[in-house]
């Protein structure tokens, strides 16, 4: 059990991990390099007359193939981190409520994983382009982790509770954190245009969740596949 | 003659005690080490996700950085 858990965590994560690196270097990290092209202040958009403008564009990959290559191994850390999660909680759904896991279904694991890591999350702290100060880093860990934990345990519990009540409580129990709030500074510090700040928030979330997808997929795919062994 | 039926089950005595003995001892056996596998996978992953996402050493933040954005963890 054990072997076919990690095993099938750690071929999916590498999937996912590769399709997702790829479309970020695609589309979210030009973005990224862009804004940093604002937070180090070679390029201004808020002028000292009050006039907000700038060129559009991104200043390309360039010759950074150290950083690079640590971006494709992190987010092949990160993807099956996050594949072993989803397995073992996979692999328990079908041990104690007899949840059948196919690749199909897997893909409605990875749109639950993509809503509780990172939409739910998203709505209180939106991915952060570069020049976005935000608040202190502790207090938005803990919020982070906590609407995690809530949106997992609420989903789990619509998926899986066997009475009206149980999704009701699901529901509310997603929707706290996001009444709690986020942890946000008193006073607005980006130095970036807005449209590239709103545009690196949606693409880094759409990429994200064909990540996520991917790995629902791939996990039941092997999962699946390592039973029938 | 009155049959006096045992509250408890016989082991040993007959081959049903026996069998319903072991096939018991077994699902309990397998549903422990199960739970194992489960716990042991996510401490796992929770590591993983920690080195890649969370911890704030500035090596570990550096090179994990894009990725970091790119995956909205809390970063900085």
């Amino acid at each position: 059990m054990t072997k076919n858990l990690l095993s099938s965590a750690v071929f999916a994560g590498l999937i996912a991990g590769l399709i997702a690196a790829l479309l970020q270097f695609f589309f979210v990290i030009p973005l990224l390099l862009e804004g940093e092209l604002y937070e180090s202040g070679a390029r201004l958009h808020f002028h000292a007359d009050g006039t907000p403008s700038s060129d559009r564009g991104a200043p390309g990959l360039g010759g950074e193939t150290g950083r690079h290559l640590m971006t494709i191994g992190f987010n092949l850390v990160t993807y099956t981190g996050y594949g072993l999660l989803m397995v073992a909680a996979m692999a328990f759904a079908r041990e104690r409520r007899g949840t059948e896991i196919t690749a199909q279904n897997g893909i409605i694991w990875g749109l639950a994983g993509f809503i509780a890591v990172q939409l739910a999350p998203a709505i209180g702290l939106p991915p952060e382009l570069p020049g976005t100060p935000a608040a202190e880093l502790g207090p938005r860990q803990v919020w982070w982790i906590s609407t995690i934990l809530a949106t997992a345990v609420g989903l789990a519990l619509i998926a899986f509770g066997r009475s009206l009540l149980m999704h009701a409580v699901g529901l509310l129990v997603i929707l706290a954190p996001q009444f709690v709030g986020a942890p946000h500074l008193d006073t607005f510090w980006g130095v970036a245009p807005p449209e590239l700040s709103a545009e690196f928030a949606t693409q880094s979330l759409g990429f994200a969740a064909v990540g996520w997808v991917t790995l629902g997929y791939f996990c039941a795919f092997f999962l699946k596949q390592g039973e029938a062994e | 003659m009155q049959t006096v039926k045992p509250s408890w089950t016989p082991v040993g005595c007959d081959g049903k005690g026996e069998k319903t003995m072991t096939t018991k001892t077994a699902t309990i056996a397998a549903t422990g080490s199960n739970t194992l596998a489960f716990a042991f996978t996510l401490v796992v992953g929770l590591g993983l996700l920690t080195v890649s996402g969370m911890a704030q050493a500035t090596v570990l933040h550096d090179a994990a950085h894009d990725q970091r954005h790119a995956m909205a963890f809390p970063c900085h």
